[in-house]
């Protein structure tokens, strides 16, 4: 079973830090969500944690081994990535698409085989598009090619998935599905990283979250003790305010200032 | 039902049709010139060259095997090529605009061709320098573009081929306006137009080994090509190595680029348009995409060159001819308007 593990992280881009001093661990089961405003650098952390960018310092472990000693397939087995649902250039199958995630269980020369396309579809079947396995990727709706984005990644077979707000582009419904989907993967023994802007989201599928504002941790802890209408209001400048359901179910509200309804006009 | 992918035909199907099609085009250009070939000399000729037996006994043979055969054999091969170039620059360049010579090959080509003929040598020699002027321009490309850091690695690698390329079709520019203008500028002239007006056998000996090398990567990753049409993060994360096969590709390319370039000149369009076409009837899948794009390629500058050499007396360049059929074909595709390609 796979874990990562960052310590005293620092990252950006060239000449350009974004963040700096993050701690974070994902283990066989869990679930970390990654909350923070808008050019808060999660983006830049997912990058550097998958390798994708260079670290600026600190260190990156998967199983205790430094991501710099593994090579781009060795990183690929044990972590799958879903970048934020994205335009594709030319028209591939969905079905194709997925089977790209395959593409490291093969050999260098190897084209993908019947379980490599079995296994592609088993992973849209499990997100309810298997129907969309002929279609174009460039000619479904963005939400759709977010699920197709996700299923890539479970063909991956990686121990740990890295998720870029997967439910920024998903109607109500599909928000739910893919929660729920997070729920089930990581019950199986899947370790989940993700990033998203609503913390009801954090509330319904983690089991830690992290709070970033401005490259470094806000907070960092159990939703429930993490969460709360101070840190909220304070990181997004807003006001929030965190109530209970009935049956125990904590949701998130932003309180909107109410506009003056005086319709007489100005007085002044 | 605009979403199902690609055209109603399987495509292993449309790749067998078009192998037949490529196939009946190539019988059929064989016969067709002003000195006219029948069936069954074509039969007789080639079932004596398969004995063994080159030494042609007749005219007929002898317009066969010295002229006809080398000349759409090389159309074949340089359509081929060229389309395969061009399949796998799109791929890589994730931009369906481009074409084989975007990195300068067929400039860089020109201009070592250029230099050859000003300094009067021979055939080989200018074929020679063609292929070195090729693959030195994409060398300095390259390193141009691994030398500028902290920016998209596609955009420097383009827009650093288009800057060299400018750089060396200058230096053409200055070839011109020194050669001498009734000997070495028609044959300069000529030559940056395409032609395969006088290939021999000979010829295809270097350039056929050439392009088999610059094909087998393409053949062997041809899978992983899908994975660099994603973009270099997305490769990566799916765990390739995008920096290593890019350089493996490019290099292909270029190889195969400039070695045809070397003997039948810039001849563009080809590598522009039909992997476009290729990618309408097949889809974007290298795996399918590679021979729809090599085989249409071919047939399509056969059938070009098949023109080149009956349209009239003298023979039609045919960078002419491809840019004639090319455009408006080009400006078809664009008006039809796919979204996306």
């Amino acid at each position: 079973m796979t874990t990562l593990t960052a310590r005293q992280l620092g990252f950006g881009y060239p000449r350009q830090p974004v963040g700096r001093d993050v701690d974070l661990d994902v283990a066989p089961g869990e679930v970390l969500c990654l909350l923070g405003p808008n050019g808060s650098g999660k983006t830049t952390l997912f990058k550097t944690l998958l390798g994708l960018l260079a670290r600026q310092g600190g260190s990156i472990a998967l199983d205790g081994e430094d991501i710099g000693a593994l090579s781009r397939s060795e990183i690929a087995r044990r972590v799958a990535y879903v970048p934020q649902a994205h335009e594709s250039v030319f028209p591939y199958t969905v079905h194709d698409m997925v089977l790209m995630g395959r593409t490291v269980h093969q050999g260098l020369f190897s084209s993908p085989r019947q379980d490599d396309a079995g296994r592609a579809q088993e992973a849209l079947d499990q997100l309810g598009i298997g129907d969309l396995a002929s279609r174009e990727f460039t000619r479904i709706s963005g939400g759709q090619r977010q699920l197709a984005l996700i299923a890539r990644a479970l063909a991956q077979d990686a121990p740990i998935i890295v998720m870029d707000e997967p439910t920024a582009s998903l109607d109500f419904g599909n928000q739910v599905r893919v929660l729920q989907q997070v729920n089930r993967l990581s019950a199986a023994g899947l370790g989940i990283v993700l990033s998203t802007h609503n913390p009801d989201h954090a509330l319904a599928c983690a089991s830690r979250v992290l709070v970033l504002a401005d490259g470094t941790l806000r907070a960092a802890g159990s939703p429930e003790s993490v969460l709360t209408g101070e840190l909220l209001s304070s990181v997004y400048e807003v006001d929030v305010r965190l109530e209970r359901l009935s049956h125990g179910q904590p949701v998130c509200v932003p309180l909107l200032e109410t506009p003056a309804k005086d319709r007489s006009g100005p007085t002044g | 039902m605009g979403g199902r992918a690609h055209t109603a035909l399987n495509p292993g199907i449309a790749l067998g049709l078009l192998a037949l099609a490529v196939a009946a085009l190539a019988f059929g250009a064989v016969l067709v010139g002003p000195y006219p070939v029948a069936p069954a000399d074509l039969v007789s000729a080639t079932s004596r060259l398969i004995s063994g037996d080159t030494t042609p006994q007749t005219q007929v043979e002898t317009v066969l095997l010295s002229i006809r055969l080398p000349r759409v054999a090389t159309a074949l091969i340089v359509g081929a090529a060229l389309s395969a170039a061009g399949a796998v620059y799109q791929g890589l360049f994730r931009n369906p605009l481009v074409s084989p010579d975007i990195l300068g090959v067929s400039t860089g080509a020109g201009l070592g061709a250029a230099l050859g003929i000003f300094l009067s040598l021979p055939v080989i020699a200018i074929q020679g320098f063609a292929f070195v002027g090729g693959a030195i321009t994409v060398t300095l490309v390259y390193l141009v573009a691994t030398a500028v850091r902290n920016h998209e690695p596609t955009l420097v690698l383009v827009l650093s081929g288009v800057v060299l390329g400018a750089l060396a079709s200058a230096c053409i520019s200055l070839l011109k306006i020194l050669a001498d203008p009734y000997d070495q500028l028609p044959a300069i002239t000529f030559w940056l137009l395409g032609s395969l007006a006088g290939i021999q056998a000979g010829d295809l000996a270097g350039t056929l080994p050439a392009v088999i090398i610059g094909l087998v990567p393409l053949v062997l990753l041809r899978w992983r090509m899908n994975l660099m049409a994603l973009g270099d993060e997305e490769a990566a994360a799916l765990g390739v190595d995008p920096r290593r096969l890019r350089l493996l590709f490019v290099a292909a390319a270029t190889l195969m680029t400039a070695s045809v370039v070397a003997i039948s000149g810039v001849i563009g369009w080809v590598g522009l348009v039909m992997p476009h076409i290729a990618r309408l009837v097949v889809g974007p899948n290298f795996h399918r995409l590679l021979p729809a794009a090599m085989l249409m390629g071919a047939g399509y500058l056969l059938i070009v060159d098949t023109i080149a050499r009956t349209l009239s007396e003298t023979e039609t360049p045919l960078g002419v001819l491809t840019a004639f059929v090319g455009a408006p074909v080009f400006i078809w595709l664009l008006a039809t308007g796919r979204r996306s390609w």
